[in-house]
């Protein structure tokens, strides 16, 4: 049952964590995880298990398949680092997890501890249903008794154990004078048990001990499932946490030592790589480089970065090292300072009551009112206070929300799993219901709807021999643009020339000798062209005016598919960017998007998002970069790839797992039709009891009627909410 | 029905016995691996000796 109001963060803890975040416990079992995304038979296993092992230094290693993880215990000189290359050669491809970020699955106790309830509320109501069947098909007199008592003893410990987690909830219900799905559960239980009690010592006909047994036992597994499905999300956004290792290469009177993120101090002197990601704010003091600021700004402009220019954590450097002094650290970066904005938007989003919440409220006083009235109508009736507690226990056990109970996680249980096979990962409980509202889908565009990756355009441009020269120049270095420009020069068919000493120059390009000519590809200012609004190289050789290689992102496959989808489904389409008009039309245009807002700051973009709420939208947010957080936080739903910042992951209900698009359609059909069957299940539920009460009123209701309506109402809706996979 | 008292304390043991099993399985572990257990039997490696 998700009657119970649980906060929003518990749905994901694993992602809470943000890169730099310090405390993360490490367990004391396991140094090393390792993540195994190839494995997936026995011999794969033995090996990856024997090449472990066989390191120096590596006390034992074990691999788990369904997780697809490798664990390692090792001394404290064995770094992942010198593991991975070990899996590598015997050709496995490994990434390095944190195990800190992973400790909540390791010891998965809440979920072990249902599950044993689970166990023993199911082997108790076996039993009991078992004598019980007996006492209906005719037992009498003493043996009646006799199975009575035994019912009695089994079904006491059983549900004091079992039903703990219903007690507790219902008592921290009562205890703010607040009425939850669990105070009617609890009452039914109690009231089933002390009138079965009471009758079994008066030698009575009707005892409850199998029902209150089932109902603890169906109810049970409905939190379980919901539960199941929770810690799958979990475990997989944990993943994805934990894949970002948050280390960072510290410089000490010139010697590199690799530390973790979270030891950083205020001016430190931190080595950034070519291809790494800042970890903290702080200002260049040595190098030159280009820093790729897409997915803090949304812009895909590279920015030249030389000493004394400001960097923000999360920035990445393309082509130099650079060092950086360290001048905010930790909680106080520009990542963690975007969590504010979050904060502020997050109280502006209306608060969602569930569908579960909502039939709740309805339903529990209903129910209290209904059982007291045929108390009291029927004291006042017959005078006799056995026969009226008799008819409100049966009133209770019948109305009780068993089917309620299971309507919700089952259905939801279902459509995750189907959202889950087709890469999409539901973090949030109410995530689903949310979906099926929508009706306008915001996109970002840089990392987005775009891959991130640039693309030439104007190839047929050029002369043949320039194309040689620039294959030859670009082949030397590893900027995005010099890579892309290679790989299409080369689909192309183009050879390189014969370039000699070519060297690069970190922030600049890449220069070199060609007949006696100097020749560079680079930046539009070193090779002595003007600057343009698109993303550009310039290829400059000798004297000859500098020629223009332009690039555009390439489009995220599956994007057109999912915005002409949705278009279909009759929802509004709008591209926000922070990055410059000319880009976003230009991708607006491709998409056929006629309604795009271009050079968006974040609040921009969250106070559109919430406009667009107070004109009583729905809307769908699909973003991934740190300036798209307070949006993704604003809409009624979001959703971030998982390539998105950790930060934009944590606000987003729904992480899309893989590099396509066009699940995005598909999930809010699949979220239409699990609301439909969330509703249909209440329906079917609410059949149940209108046929069930008035004969529990009348006075009618044995307890084989009641075994009955419980258990048939349970398994029909179980049936129908799995006609969704 | 004198049958009765031995037949009912038989079953409710007997249950009692796979209960306390299935609670011994949750304990140790042996649910976290389903996948990897499957194929670990299949393995060869571990056949004529236990694996140390």
């Amino acid at each position: 049952m998700t009657a119970q109001i649980r906060p929003g963060t518990a749905a994901c803890p694993g992602c809470i964590a943000t890169p730099g975040e310090p405390a993360r416990p490490i367990p004391k079992d396991v140094q090393i995880a390792l993540s195994l995304p190839g494995i997936h038979c026995s011999a794969c296993i033995a090996t990856v298990e024997r090449e472990l092992n066989a390191c120096p230094g590596v006390d034992s290693a074990r691999v788990n398949l369904t997780l697809k993880r490798a664990m390692v215990q090792a001394g404290p000189e064995v770094r992942a680092a010198d593991l991975i290359p070990v899996l590598e050669r015997a050709g496995y491809e490994a990434h390095e997890l944190d195990p800190g970020a992973l400790s909540a699955t390791q010891s998965d106790k809440a979920g072990r501890d249902l599950l044993m309830r689970l166990a023993v509320a199911g082997f108790a109501s076996m039993n009991v249903m078992l004598l019980s069947v007996s006492v209906w098909s005719g037992a009498s007199d003493a043996t009646r008794d006799m199975f009575h008592w035994i019912s009695a003893a089994i079904a006491l410990p059983a549900i004091a154990f079992s039903a703990q987690p219903f007690f507790v909830n219902a008592w921290s219900a009562l205890r703010v004078r607040r009425l939850n799905m669990d105070v009617p559960i609890v009452l039914a239980i109690l009231l089933a048990l002390v009138t079965s009690l009471w009758e079994t010592a008066l030698s009575g006909e009707h005892a409850y001990f199998d029902a209150a047994l089932a109902l603890t036992f169906f109810l049970l597994a409905g939190r379980y499932l919901d539960y199941r499905t929770r810690a799958v999300a979990r475990s997989a956004a944990e993943e994805l946490a934990a894949l970002e290792v948050p280390r960072a290469i510290l410089l000490t009177n010139g010697v590199e030592e690799e530390v973790a993120v979270s030891t950083l101090r205020l001016g430190d002197l931190v080595l950034v790589r070519p291809g790494g990601r800042m970890p903290v704010d702080g200002e260049i003091v040595e190098g030159q480089s280009e820093l790729d600021r897409s997915l803090l700004t949304g812009e895909t402009l590279p920015v030249f970065a030389e000493p004394g220019l400001n960097v923000s954590a999360g920035e990445v450097n393309l082509t130099g090292p650079l060092t950086i002094r360290a001048t905010a650290v930790g909680q106080d970066t520009s990542l963690h300072r975007m969590a504010d904005l979050v904060a502020i938007a997050e109280s502006g989003r209306s608060r969602y009551t569930s569908l579960a919440d909502s039939a709740a409220k309805l339903y529990a006083p209903g129910v209290h009112i209904l059982s007291a009235l045929s108390f009291v109508g029927w004291y006042i009736y017959s005078g006799d206070v056995r026969t009226a507690l008799n008819i409100a226990a049966a009133v209770l056990i019948i109305t009780c929300p068993c089917a309620l109970g299971l309507a919700v996680p089952a259905v939801t249980t279902a459509a995750s799993g189907r959202l889950f096979r087709k890469g999409m990962l539901i973090k949030h409980a109410t995530a689903l219901e949310r979906l099926a509202e929508v009706d306008t889908v915001v996109f970002d565009k840089t990392g987005t709807l775009t891959a991130g990756t640039p693309e030439l355009t104007n190839l047929g441009d050029h002369a043949r021999a320039d194309l040689e020269i620039a294959l030859a120049l670009a082949e030397a270095s590893a900027h995005p643009l010099s890579v892309s420009l290679a790989r299409a020069a080369r689909d192309a068919g183009i050879k390189p020339a014969n370039v000699t000493e070519v060297t690069e120059v970190p922030g600049y390009g890449t220069e070199g000798q060609f007949r006696g000519q100097r020749v560079r590809l680079g930046r539009a200012g070193w090779t002595g062209a003007e600057q343009g609004t698109q993303t550009a190289a310039w290829l400059a050789v000798g004297d000859r005016a500098p020629l223009g290689f332009y690039f555009t992102d390439a489009l995220r496959p599956g994007a057109a598919e999912a915005v002409s989808a949705l278009r279909q489904a009759g929802k509004e389409v709008l591209l926000i960017s922070g990055d410059t008009c000319a880009a976003v039309e230009a991708l607006a245009g491709r998409l056929g998007i006629t309604d795009w807002l271009a050079e968006a700051l974040p609040q921009d973009k969250a106070a559109r998002v919430q406009a667009l709420a107070e004109q009583r939208r729905r809307v769908l947010m699909v973003g991934d970069g740190l300036n798209d957080t307070a949006a993704l936080a604003a809409a009624h739903v979001s959703i971030s790839p998982a390539s998105a910042l950790d930060a934009a992951r944590v606000a987003s209900d729904i992480v899309l797992l893989g590099q396509d698009l066009s699940p995005i359609a598909d999930a809010c059909d699949t979220a239409v039709r699990a609301t439909k069957r969330i509703r249909e299940n209440f329906r079917i539920a609410t059949v149940y009891n209108v046929i069930a009460v008035p004969l529990a009123v009348a006075g009618l209701a044995t307890p084989l009627i009641a075994a009955l309506a419980m258990s048939t109402s349970s398994i029909t809706v179980s049936l129908n909410a799995l006609r969704l996979r | 029905m004198e049958v009765l008292a031995y037949l009912i304390p038989i079953s409710l043991f007997l249950g009692g016995v796979g209960l306390v099993a299935f609670i011994y399985t949750v304990r140790s572990n042996q649910y976290d691996d389903p996948e990897g257990d499957a194929r670990r039997i299949l393995n060869k490696e571990w056949d004529d000796r236990p694996k140390p």
